[in-house]
């Protein structure tokens, strides 16, 4: 799709953009040493620390992903808030506060505390520098696609801006800022969502979304006896061509020489053709979308009812809705969705978007996009599960949110910052159901990029709201960004350098080390972005859980569970997390897509590798461990005291 | 690195006690979790059931897992609280 620049956008963009540097510089004077930098001194309010903790965790695939899966899928997409937000009961039950008991500002050094093991300090210095690279992969997707409805810029663009941002704030201030930046934009982000969501639902429904809406168009067609398209009614259309694909019949037709393809529905006399919205890759590279060039702007937004049902009456539209009734009504109602199918035409690499009608009832629970109803099988039912343990383990384990659980001083304030985030981070997450289903029939819908639904759905609502909320969005993607390059700079120094191999640092030259490597995993972030720009974001971030969990939970649970566990045992575990998911990932349908090898042919059928790699970093702990007991009970390694 | 343990974090004859309460409430927590994804692999239809405010179960239930899980976080902050007031503030006398 094309969009169009609008300069208020980008000048609130910008100032928010600045104020966010501003406040970094600030902190940035005041950040002396080492320990400041990598855990902002121990002295942060715990209420600024909770709302920094919902900064954080709220990332780009929180606003835009989960909002842009539930606009496209429905119900599954809101499986990531269910999972997401019950991960943090992981979090805050089992891991953080015995962990802070220990006075450890990472996994790290809570395993170097129990096991003095050069092992474990490589492993353990790795896995937080691989699980960041992965969280950080989805937020530099997520940059792009905000950049594209706001500035008109391409994709890649965005993720350059990002990178080049966040490696300046990260290189020039550390942790105090990003903590301070990270309350600002949770809380405004927070606010703002919640602005849109009445916003949306004080406008009503309409099978009509907006004034400029572009209703796909339907022509009466008359089929031959051997099902193909004769002729068609306007008789300014010209048939093309016509093939099968799959369960759906296309029929390409041409008017004033402008070639676009239509699905063929109904049967006997009631035969129609309905619009598609198509992109052609022609041989000579160019790209055609519905039959003409990109700036011709014959690609139109969707999202939109093919019937209001009110109390079993079908209306054409309704005021205003409560929350309730809003999503009663989609569930009595029927949406118009645009499904994608792929094949090549005279050589050209076509992909046509096709109308199908998918029941509300359908869209309000899980099985549009992950199959455990109809047409599943073992295999999608496992893989629907392995989600869910993912997203369930996953948070406890990601470097970046640990981190901060140490920022506060004391075990009291660490405990009510967690409960102050799980409550934002709640609240933001069941405006998230509000934001894609509200973006599902606002008529906003670009189909070739889920990610943009919840900011083309402000777009609805005035340049202002807009602007602002990708400013946030923009910003979430900052701090996260910095969060997660602190933690891995902090991985590298901290574990790997003056652990690992020994290097024992000025606390200048530390801060110097660390610096250079948030210029190199800045990097590798900004490549791995661009690479992955057509995946949902959620399903990255769904990804980067899944690997999370199965490099590090295992070893933190059991260090704080169960007596018997050893340094090999860990050192072995996280090393089995690591390589099991990332190898299930890298043989995944997903990756087989990108490789251009398609995705039926992928070695590995399951898209998300949990429940394989976390059940099997956790057996390699207990047999490692059992098979290297130290022979006498006092040699036993010390256990935490939980 | 510089950093020590937080200077405060000595003794906490509360610990146990937290660390159990922790546990308990996770073990809650995940049975809900697990009976949500349970539903959905074999019985998916029940999902679709209307069920509350005319709101289908699949709705109902997933904005019950957030809700439930604030709620189990601010009991988890009231009983440690209150644990560690009682418990240290007798050790210390």
């Amino acid at each position: 799709m094309i969009y169009e620049a609008s300069p208020i956008a980008i000048g609130v963009f910008v100032a928010f953009v600045v104020m966010v540097l501003w406040i970094s510089f600030y902190f940035a004077k005041r950040t002396k040493n080492a320990k400041d930098y990598f855990a902002a001194g121990g002295h942060i309010h715990w209420v600024v620390n909770g709302i920094a903790f919902a900064g954080d965790y709220l990332s780009a695939a929180s606003f835009l992903g989960i909002a842009g899966m539930i606009a496209f899928y429905g119900y599954d997409g809101f499986l990531y808030s269910i999972g997401f937000l019950a991960g943090w009961v992981v979090a805050l039950f089992v891991v953080a506060e015995p962990l802070k008991r220990l006075g450890k500002y990472t996994l790290s050094d809570a395993l170097d505390s129990a096991f003095n093991s050069k092992g474990i300090q490589l492993m353990a210095g790795i896995s937080a520098l691989v699980v960041s690279v992965c969280y950080l992969i989805p937020q530099m997707v997520g940059a792009g696609a905000l950049v594209m409805p706001l500035m008109g810029l391409p994709h890649y663009v965005g993720v350059v801006i990002v990178g080049m941002i966040v490696i300046f704030i990260v290189a020039t201030a550390g942790m105090t800022s990003t903590t301070y930046v990270q309350f600002l934009k949770g809380g405004l982000l927070i606010f703002f969502s919640t602005l849109l969501v009445i916003a949306m639902l004080n406008n009503g429904m309409s099978s009509t979304p907006s004034a400029d809406f572009h209703q796909p168009v339907t022509l009466d067609a008359t089929l031959g006896d051997d099902g193909a398209v004769v002729a068609v009614s306007d008789a300014r259309y010209e048939i093309v061509a016509q093939r099968q694909e799959g369960s759906v019949q296309l029929v390409l037709l041409e008017q004033d020489s402008v070639q676009t393809w239509w699905s063929v529905t109904g049967e006997g006399a009631a035969v129609q053709l309905q619009e598609t919205l198509s992109r052609t890759m022609r041989t000579d590279g160019t790209v055609l979308y519905n039959g003409a060039p990109q700036e011709d702007r014959e690609f139109f937004q969707i999202g939109s009812f093919s019937r209001i049902i009110v109390n079993g009456e079908e209306v054409g539209s309704i005021d205003r809705v409560g929350p309730f009734q809003f999503l009663a009504t989609i569930q009595e109602s029927d949406v118009i969705r645009f499904i994608p199918v792929k094949f090549n035409h005279v050589g050209d690499s076509v992909t046509v978007w096709y109308q199908t009608i998918t029941p509300g009832e359908d869209l309000m629970r899980p099985g549009v996009r992950f199959k455990i109803d109809e047409g599943s099988t073992l295999l999608s039912k496992l893989d629907f599960v392995s989600l869910m343990l993912a997203l369930f383990l996953g948070t406890a384990a990601l470097p970046h949110i640990l981190i901060r659980y140490y920022t506060v001083h004391s075990q009291r304030d660490a405990r009510k910052s967690t409960v102050v985030a799980i409550t934002a981070i709640g609240f933001f997450y069941i405006l998230t159901l509000f934001l894609g289903m509200g973006a599902m029939v606002s008529g906003v819908l670009d189909v070739e990029s889920s990610n943009m639904s919840a900011p083309l759905l402000a777009q609805n609502f005035g340049i202002i709201l807009f602007a602002c909320i990708s400013a946030l969005a923009f910003a979430t993607v900052l701090g996260t960004v910095s969060g997660l390059i602190v933690a891995s700079s902090g991985a590298v120094v901290h574990d790997l350098m003056h652990h690992f191999l020994g290097m024992r640092l000025t606390e200048k030259a530390q801060v110097r080390a660390g610096k250079s490597v948030a210029i190199i995993v800045g990097g590798i972030a900004i490549l791995c972005g661009i690479l992955f720009k057509d995946s949902n974001v959620s399903f990255l971030v769904g990804l980067a859980f899944a690997v999370a969990a199965s490099a590090n939970l295992p070893s933190i649970l059991m260090l704080l569970f169960w007596k018997k566990t050893t340094a090999k045992g860990i050192t072995a575990s996280i090393l089995a997390g690591i390589v099991g998911s990332l190898g299930l990932i890298l043989f995944s349908p997903m990756m087989w897509d990108i490789y251009g090898l398609g995705a039926a042919n992928a070695p590995v059928p399951l898209e998300n590798p949990g429940i394989i790699s976390i059940p099997f970093s956790f057996g390699v702990l207990v047999v490692v461990s059992l098979m290297t007991q130290p022979k006498l009970v006092t040699e036993q390694a010390p256990v935490m005291q939980v | 690195m510089q950093h020590k343990p937080a200077p405060e974090i000595g003794d906490d004859a509360a610990s146990m006690y937290k660390t159990r309460v922790g546990l308990i409430l996770f073990a809650i927590y995940a049975m809900a979790y697990a009976t949500f994804v349970l539903i959905n692999t074999f019985t998916p239809g029940l999902m679709g059931q209307v069920f509350l405010a005319g709101l289908n179960l699949a709705v109902v239930y997933g904005l019950g897992l957030i809700i439930l899980a604030i709620v189990m976080g601010l009991i988890y902050n009231i009983m440690c609280s209150r644990a560690e007031d009682r418990m240290n503030h007798t050790e210390d006398k």
